[in-house]
């Protein structure tokens, strides 16, 4: 029995485009990033996203188990996305369900056109997104620490891969749509870039959209994932930055 | 897998040598803690939660509360379940599945040095006898694996369920449920911290990196509480000597009130 009970909120966005936290239909939620906190994985990135908290880690390249899995002219990327029991109001049965077994996929495939695959042949690249406090976009949220933490594991990468969702409400579309929006709003669309070239590398869509809306939708959604391009960008470079200071440092 | 193996193949001929001479590879006496940090900020919807270091070793220990049917042999008393998840993320030697011996072995033990010190007031925790109680669900997290994860996980818990506070649930006369707004602290009467022992040749150390447990040719998992009685003990691989367990019961016993005042100084027990 769950002892929290959720009430829907009367109004989930003003005529003024007022949503339930107080953004309005163009804002992110703040993003803060942290990578390689994690000293036994070969990348790492933890990232909260509003109230979402979320641990990437990488280990590879490395020797594939079980071995038949092994692909001969290239690496074996597998990814598992798993939602910790205290994430969610009501505590979730620890282990795979079918919501995370396909979220594994397409995080999977949101990542995989990122990485030069053919260059670690016959080995794998794990990459294990945890989810450890969830507040709507767990998926996007991943997707952007899994990228990170590639990289922080010096995996050779085409670029990051940028993920961000968008929402409808009534006759707005929405960024980066929070627990109500998730909850009770009209249309959820979570979008993955990979920035170099802007491709989409995940889209979902769940809940009717008008053409108008939709491209409207991918609009917003690509320039929000600039946004959020920036923050990892920056973050990736905060420990080397710490490195290449501290050199400067000693050298005086 | 196997890199670790040989690597720990590798180093463990210098540190037993080290061992032998009253060294360890990371400049600590024997009976040294890592250093114990807890990590401030919220990281889970927990009713109570705890992001704790020891040394390179990471957890994440959250407290969720629920209410459910009490077992028919203790119609009066709350539930307690604890789990472990050594996440593969934590290691590349932990796998993706369901909890194997070794995490069953760290969730039971922990929940022993609860459970032997009366930690949690479980009569406390009945809110209609015989029909419903709270269930308190403790959750450990292994994030980072650098030995000794089962006194993480001891101290994460015991952080955790310090700062757990539960909504009031009441059931009216015509057995209806309500959740009310209020909460109150999960009463914690004592406070079970947990320490573990390697033996390298006659060496005994305190707190094990993880290069030391793979070397290691015992372990001894020990729980005193805040009257300095043993809680619980859990011999793991290897054997002892009386003597050395003697030993490691009192150096567990001395250390106690220094690692309740790391807690204490960084918040950790409310």
């Amino acid at each position: 029995m769950p002892l929290i009970v959720e009430k829907k909120p009367e109004v989930l966005i003003t005529e003024d485009g007022i949503r339930t936290d107080g953004r309005g239909p163009l804002d992110l939620r703040p993003v803060k990033i942290q990578v390689g906190l994690l000293s036994r994985a070969d990348g790492s990135a933890y990232l909260e996203w509003g109230g979402n908290r979320v641990l990437a880690a990488v280990f590879g390249p490395r020797e594939v188990h079980p071995k038949h899995m092994t692909l001969p002219d290239r690496a074996l990327l597998r990814c598992r996305y798993n939602m910790a029991p205290f994430s969610t109001p009501e505590r979730k049965r620890p282990g795979p369900d079918r919501r995370s077994v396909e979220l594994s996929k397409v995080i999977r495939e949101a990542l995989l056109p990122s990485i030069f695959l053919e260059r670690y042949p016959g080995t794998a690249i794990d990459v294990f997104v945890e989810i450890l406090r969830s507040d709507a976009g767990t998926r996007v949220a991943g997707v952007t620490a899994a990228s990170l933490a590639l990289a922080d594991a010096g995996i050779e990468m085409r670029g990051l891969v940028t993920a961000v969702a968008v929402g409808r409400v009534g006759d707005w579309v929405v960024v980066d749509p929070n627990h109500d929006e998730d909850q009770w709003g009209d249309a959820d669309i979570p979008v993955a870039f990979l920035m170099e070239e802007k491709e989409i590398t995940l889209l979902q869509l769940d809940g009717p959209m008008t053409q108008e809306q939709f491209d409207k939708a991918l609009e917003l959604a690509s320039q929000a994932a600039d946004l959020i391009y920036e923050v990892q960008k920056e973050a990736l470079r905060r420990p080397y930055e710490a490195v290449r200071l501290e050199i400067l440092r000693r050298g005086e | 897998m196997l890199d670790e193996r040989i690597a720990a193949e590798l180093v463990g001929d210098y540190i037993r040598e080290l061992a032998a001479s009253g060294q360890r590879k990371d400049g600590r006496a024997f009976d040294e803690i890592r250093e114990i940090k807890i990590r401030p900020g919220t990281f889970t919807k927990a009713e109570g939660e705890a992001w704790i270091s020891l040394g390179a070793t990471q957890v994440l220990v959250g407290v969720k509360a629920d209410v459910g049917t009490p077992f028919p042999d203790t119609p009066d008393k709350g539930v307690l379940i604890s789990n472990v998840e050594l996440l593969p993320l934590a290691s590349p030697t932990f796998e993706p599945g369901p909890p194997d011996e070794n995490a069953i072995e760290m969730a039971r033990v922990v929940d022993r040095a609860l459970r032997g010190s009366n930690a949690i007031d479980m009569e406390a925790l009945a809110i209609k006898s015989g029909e419903l109680v709270y269930m308190i669900f403790l959750d450990m997290y292994a994030l980072d694996h650098d030995g000794n994860i089962i006194d993480a996980f001891a101290l994460g818990s015991l952080v955790a369920l310090s700062r757990t506070r539960i909504p009031v649930v009441e059931v009216t006369e015509d057995g209806e449920m309500i959740v009310k707004e209020e909460t109150f602290d999960l009463p914690l009467r004592d406070l079970p911290i947990t320490f573990t022992f390697i033996k390298i040749g006659d060496a005994l150390m305190l707190d094990p990196t993880l290069e030391e447990e793979l070397v290691s040719d015992a372990a001894i998992t020990i729980s005193i509480d805040s009257s300095g009685r043993v809680c619980s003990i859990q011999k793991r691989h290897g054997s002892f000597r009386v003597d050395e367990i003697k030993r490691a019961v009192s150096i567990a016993r001395s250390k106690y009130s220094e690692v309740e005042g790391i807690l204490r100084e960084q918040g950790g027990l409310v």
